[in-house]
């Protein structure tokens, strides 16, 4: 398909655009076949430059033959563009509506971006399974990395590799999976190294409503065990969702049958429930009526924060489970793809110093989201403003930054990163000229060849210019688990995002910039004392040599 | 404070009763199931003061009697007598005490202390911080009104100190130096006084230089149905001709229009645009103190819940109203503000009193418009002129001696929640930073220092406050290296000229105040605080600095010299000695090349988690300790946390934690298998 057939007006004229922050603008409008760009006549006046798959939602308004087109981003932007003619408009609104929804990955930008910048390191490889493990196989012979998965056969979400109990052969792994929904059979998400205690995950078992068992199931969670110790199984369901499931052939481990596990039950909230919050939420936020003293109470209703309460409460369950109890614990909901990894990836956030570097998060979102198979092309189709409504359209990942940014706000010297990029990250997973947030899985993003024909987040981002806007100037590595406070009053609104496009951050912009200065000051001075303390060391010495004689 | 101290206090006052020290009193923590910590509490004559048995740490909580709001004994189950000690400072104290008898008694002394009656029961009466008589005295005059007038720039043509209101014979809640138009005569004053609630007549409370515009205060008029008063117009009018550049003004009443209505029943009421010449009338719609007292009631409500969730939280806060109350004092505040410094307009202000409403509008709108009023200096200024000198009634607000529940009112809590809410839209704009606020909070209540005592001026003298007792603002003054904001810089742009607020709907800049509301709750505030990281940034970069120069100064020293030990160059004489063969050391001059390697200077701690192996520790509760030892003594309360899950193991424990995570918590175990 030539993209050329979707764009029925390639160029306007006398286009205005209005958008949050910045004066109107008058220019020309051109469709690309993956972007919408205005540009203008004055020189300084910065461009538009806009992915199409950045769009949410258009709506159309004609006054006379002046057209408005009304464009919300992903980003949860919102522009306005008013353009003369009504068939120039009509054609433009057509032309974007289909360029925004193309229905084929391999036709998306990534595909066809060419990188302007020199590739120093290659994102596809920086974070290795392999590389993963080594991290912790030292002190450790319990674990070992498995390619049973290779041609993924076993689990199409999984990874070819994984790691598992050492003592699991492939053969019990290939029998477990068969007994997980999806396939999805217990592997090893973390692995503590202060207590030797391991966080691993899964997908319900099919246990059904006869109760069906599976020895090699059980075997191998039972191998993450030391003796005589227990473990536990956090269910992310509610204890009614979990027993509804046996009814489709899910189901949960029974206490009969694995006797040395503990099973607690929250309840994360999944799927539209979560997309029909960030609607809400959004609504809420964009609300300019000058009638806002219900603002709270449209806050509360959008049920955002209690999501992020519940999923912060359930990460530190685990987290306290793992650390404070000394005990193993088995993660799962029903397919182990969305509130799974979120406490799983938030659980390392509070235990794992190196988590909280932008290395270790970049390595945590491809091993605990990307590797793990997280469907971000299902999830992320559409944000705040999607009218589709589609089941599978979720803001898990999003909800999951959230959280992050809510310890980092308790925790504000911890973290090697700044909150511009969990923003980054948030963008990217919605639209991207990268290919890493594309597919829903490795098995296909290995078909889509993404790492041939794509360029990866992480080969831009960790450039070291790029990257220098992503460094938190407070940071202090902390060795030490951080246990954040979910009560209420400690969790507040992500205003970074949520009101971003809503309020000028002008002045907290200046307050950034200003503790940047005090801390660059300070390492300056710091390198002048230091260069001139050896120059007189030096000096001295070599007065002393003189002297001795 | 000693361990001893409070076994001292007991024999030094004599308190020989039974119930003065009671034993293996349970101190619960509140907001976690945590274990509750085992102990003394004692009973002097002016604290209550918890001491855990803990031998090696025994942690003390001091709370002076003068900061309990309630005190309630809750049924007697098999623990023992729950006593349940809420403070104005937003402490709850939870105390078990295992014999009901004990209970009772300490619950009836409580109820007499915690409600002194005289003046001289009061703490700042007795309390002796060991400054001798001059250092006192000092610290009354660091606030100066008069200085304060004329940096505003008056007196001038069109403003002076006038002597009516000498010895109180106009208003006795006014202050004896009052700013009024030059051309207002005495009799106009007397006149217009007259016609006003209380006799609160209009007097300038602020001015502004580059506009010529002010803002005027004073309570409402007595105009009932259809009275005039004439000189009260000639007042206005006066105040109007006192800045040529506008030929209107502002008259704002901050209630809300039906109160105002309902006043003129009553022979009281607002101005009648008709009768007064050139004068735009507006009502801003501020509720009255017993409003604002039963907001903040069911807020704090919603501040004690166990465990709330994120609905009953929200829930409870916009039912509070009580924020929706602070953006309507800031958004009076802004108009004014906005009239002032844009319109270039004279603003005349009144509530009822003019006392609550009018004293926050003004005091907001000041800060707003003028820089100085958000330095540390400045601001005590700003309070010392709007609520201390025209008559705010502390006494009656705060409930400092025992008397009408009625007339208490966080009107000046709410003051200073507008402030905070500034300094978060504006965080380079204060020179102080969130502490100071809230320790003026606390010593508004603590009656540790006279400052705040009385309800005018007028009783302040007749007591002899400033002879018998210390000044608040000299004590922060003195202690001002805590309050510091880090972001603050004079020269920065937020720093200068007006703040103007976003007015556009903006509700959700306002939020909820937990380092006021839930202070006590250690668990729920950040755990690392960036305002202490910086200032030990800036600290050491100050010791950089000293130490650059001395280095530099010593490295010149050295090449200088060399450079003169050419022969023949020397001076005679030449302290040879102290420098001896420096010669060798011209090679480096200017060597770039020293910059590899090298040792890096050891710092000032300052990381931000150090200390606890098995978790991050609170930085802010460590520099409380220092800087307000009486505040300290309360910051040592347990961290609160929502629940098991998220609570920090850490959070005040002074137990060492390796064998944490072998020895589960009984708690936690209850909560898993929940």
């Amino acid at each position: 398909m030539e993209f050329a057939e979707l764009i029925k007006t390639p160029r306007v004229d006398n286009v205005v655009l209005h958008r949050p922050f910045y004066p109107a603008v008058e220019g020309t409008l051109c469709l690309t076949g993956h972007h919408l760009i205005l540009s203008s006549r004055q020189d300084n006046t910065e461009e538009l430059w806009l992915l199409h798959s950045n769009i949410d939602s258009i709506e159309k308004r004609f006054v006379g033959s002046l057209g408005t087109i009304i464009i919300k981003c992903k980003d949860l932007r919102i522009i306005q563009l008013d353009i003369p003619g009504m068939e120039e408009c009509l054609n433009i609104a057509s032309s974007i509506e289909a360029l925004s929804t193309l229905d084929s990955i391999t036709l998306m930008y990534p595909f066809f971006y060419r990188p302007m910048f020199e590739v120093v390191e290659d994102g596809w490889h920086t974070f290795l399974p392999e590389r993963e493990f080594e991290l912790f196989s030292s002190v450790t012979n319990e674990w070992r990395l498995s390619y049973v998965n290779k041609d993924f056969t076993v689990c199409p979400s999984y990874p070819p590799i994984v790691t598992v109990p050492s003592c699991i052969d492939d053969e019990a792994l290939r029998k477990v999976a068969t007994f997980r929904h999806g396939g999805r059979f217990p592997v090893l998400s973390y692995y503590h190294k202060k207590n030797g205690m391991v966080m691993i995950r899964s997908s319900q078992p099919l246990t059904g409503t006869n109760g069906r068992r599976c020895k090699e199931d059980e075997k191998l969670i039972n191998a993450t065990l030391r003796a005589g110790k227990r473990g536990y199984v956090i269910d992310t369901r509610s204890l009614n969702v979990a027993q509804q499931a046996r009814a489709k052939g899910g189901g949960f481990e029974q206490e009969a049958h694995y006797p040395q596990w503990r099973r607690i039950h929250k309840s994360i909230e999944r799927y539209h429930i979560l997309q029909e919050s960030l609607i809400k939420l959004v609504e809420a936020c964009n609300d300019q009526s000058h009638n806002m003293d219900r603002w709270l109470s449209k806050l509360e209703a959008s049920n955002w924060l209690t999501h992020i309460k519940e999923i912060l409460t359930t990460a530190c369950l685990a987290a306290q489970c793992i650390d404070r109890e000394g005990a193993s614990v088995l993660i799962h909901g029903t397919e182990g793809t969305d509130s799974t990894l979120q406490v799983t990836s938030l659980a390392q956030i509070i235990l794992e110093p190196r988590c909280r570097t932008i290395r270790g998060f970049e390595a945590l979102i491809e091993r605990e989201w990307l590797q793990a198979g997280h469907p971000f092309q299902q999830r992320c189709a559409q944000s705040a403003y999607s009218n589709s409504k589609q089941k599978w359209e979720a803001p898990v990942f999003f909800l999951f930054l959230d959280c992050v940014w809510q310890i980092l706000r308790q925790f504000p010297c911890s973290f090697e990163f700044n909150e511009h990029f969990l923003i980054l990250l948030f963008e990217h997973s919605y639209a991207s000229q990268f290919g890493t947030f594309l597919g829903n899985n490795e098995s296909e993003r290995c078909k889509l060849k993404l790492q041939q024909k794509t360029m990866s987040l992480w080969s831009w981002v960790n450039r070291p210019s790029e990257l220098s806007k992503f460094i938190n100037p407070l940071f202090e590595a902390n060795s030490l688990v951080i246990w954040p406070s979910v009560a209420p009053q400690s969790l507040q609104l992500w205003e970074g995002v949520f009101l971003r496009w809503n309020r000028s951050s002008k002045y907290l912009d200046e307050a950034y910039e200003e503790m940047t200065n005090i801390i660059e000051y300070n390492k300056e001075l710091q390198a002048k004392v230091n260069t001139l303390r050896r120059q007189l060391a030096e000096l001295e010495t070599e007065d002393g040599m003189q002297e001795s004689p | 404070m000693g361990k001893a101290w409070a076994a001292v206090i007991r024999t030094v006052l004599g308190l020989g009763r039974p119930w003065d020290a009671v034993e293996n009193v349970r101190l619960m923590d509140r907001m976690s199931s945590k274990k509750p910590a085992l102990g003394t509490l004692y009973l002097t004559a002016s604290h209550v003061i918890f001491v855990e048995n803990v031998p090696e740490t025994r942690k003390e909580t001091w709370i002076l009697h003068s900061e309990i709001s309630s005190i309630e004994k809750q049924a007697t189950t098999a623990g023992g007598c729950p006593l349940l000690i809420r403070c104005k400072n937003f402490q709850v104290l939870h105390l078990v005490v295992p014999q009901e008898r004990d209970c009772q008694d300490v619950y009836i002394s409580l109820l007499r202390l915690a409600r002194p009656v005289k003046y001289e029961e009061l703490f700042c009466f007795s309390f002796n911080p060991k400054l001798d008589k001059e250092e006192r005295e000092q610290g009354w005059t660091l606030v100066d009104l008069r200085e304060e007038y004329k940096r505003m720039g008056t007196p001038n043509s069109y403003w002076h100190l006038s002597d009516v209101n000498r010895d109180y014979r106009v208003c006795d809640s006014y202050p004896t130096d009052v700013y009024v138009p030059r051309s207002a005569t005495a009799h106009i004053i007397v006149g217009s006084s007259k016609f006003r609630s209380r006799r609160r007549f209009p007097a300038l409370c602020y001015y502004c230089k580059d506009t010529n515009a002010s803002i005027c205060r004073s309570s409402q008029p007595l105009s009932g149905f259809s009275a005039r008063c004439l000189e009260d117009e000639q007042m206005l009018q006066a105040i109007r001709r006192a800045n040529p550049g506008s030929d209107f003004m502002y008259v704002v009443d901050t209630r809300p229009k039906l109160n105002a209505m309902a006043n003129r029943a009553a022979g009281k009421g607002y101005e009648n645009e008709d009768n007064y010449a050139n004068i735009k009338f507006q009502f801003i719609g501020i509720e009255n103190i017993h409003v604002m007292r039963s907001s903040l009631q069911k807020m704090l409500e919603v501040c004690e819940l166990r465990s709330p969730s994120m609905s009953d939280f929200l829930w409870g806060l916009e039912n509070s109203g009580w924020l929706k109350h602070i953006k309507a004092i800031l958004d009076a505040g802004v108009f004014i503000a906005k009239a002032v410094a844009e319109e270039g307009t004279s603003v005349l202000v009144h509530c009822s009193d003019g006392w609550d409403r009018t004293a926050q509008v003004c005091s907001v709108a000041s800060l707003l418009l003028d820089p100085h009023y958000r330095t540390l200096k400045g601001f005590m200024v700003l309070i010392e002129k709007d609520w201390i000198s025209f008559g705010h009634k502390f006494h009656h607000r705060y409930g400092h001696l025992d008397g009408d529940p009625k007339e208490i009112s966080p009107v000046i809590d709410q003051f200073l929640e507008c402030v905070w809410q500034l300094t978060e839209q504006f965080p380079c704009a204060f020179e102080f930073n969130e502490r100071f606020l809230v320790h003026i909070q606390h010593h508004i209540y603590s009656c540790q220092f006279g400052t705040f005592l009385c309800n005018s001026q007028k009783e302040r003298r007749e007591l002899r406050i400033q002879e018998r007792t210390h000044s608040l603002w000299a004590h922060l003054w003195k202690n001002r290296a805590d309050y510091l904001n880090p972001l603050f810089r004079a020269d920065h742009s937020q720093a200068r000229g007006t703040l103007r607020p976003p007015t556009s709907p903006c509700n959700f800049t306002y939020k909820f105040w937990s380092g006021m509301y839930n202070r006590f709750e250690k668990g729920m505030q950040p755990r690392q605080s960036v305002t202490d990281y910086l200032m030990a940034v800036k600290e050491e970069t100050q010791q950089l600095e000293e130490e650059l120069q001395v280095l530099e100064e010593r490295l010149e020293k050295i090449h200088k010299i060399p450079l003169s030990d050419t022969p023949g160059n020397r001076e005679p004489g030449a302290p040879q000695s102290k420098c001896p063969g420096l010669s060798a050391s011209t090679p480096s001059v200017g060597n770039p090349a020293a910059d590899s390697g090298g040792q890096p200077k050891s710092s000032p701690s300052r990381s931000p988690s150090q200390g606890d192996d098995d978790s991050a520790l609170i930085l802010t509760q460590e520099n409380l300790k220092s800087s307000d030892p009486d505040l300290s003594a309360n910051s040592d309360q347990e961290s609160g946390v929502e629940d098991l899950s998220c609570r920090s193991p850490s959070g005040g424990e002074c137990l060492p934690s390796e064998d944490s995570g072998k020895d589960p918590d009984p708690d936690e175990a209850v909560f898993l298998t929940a």
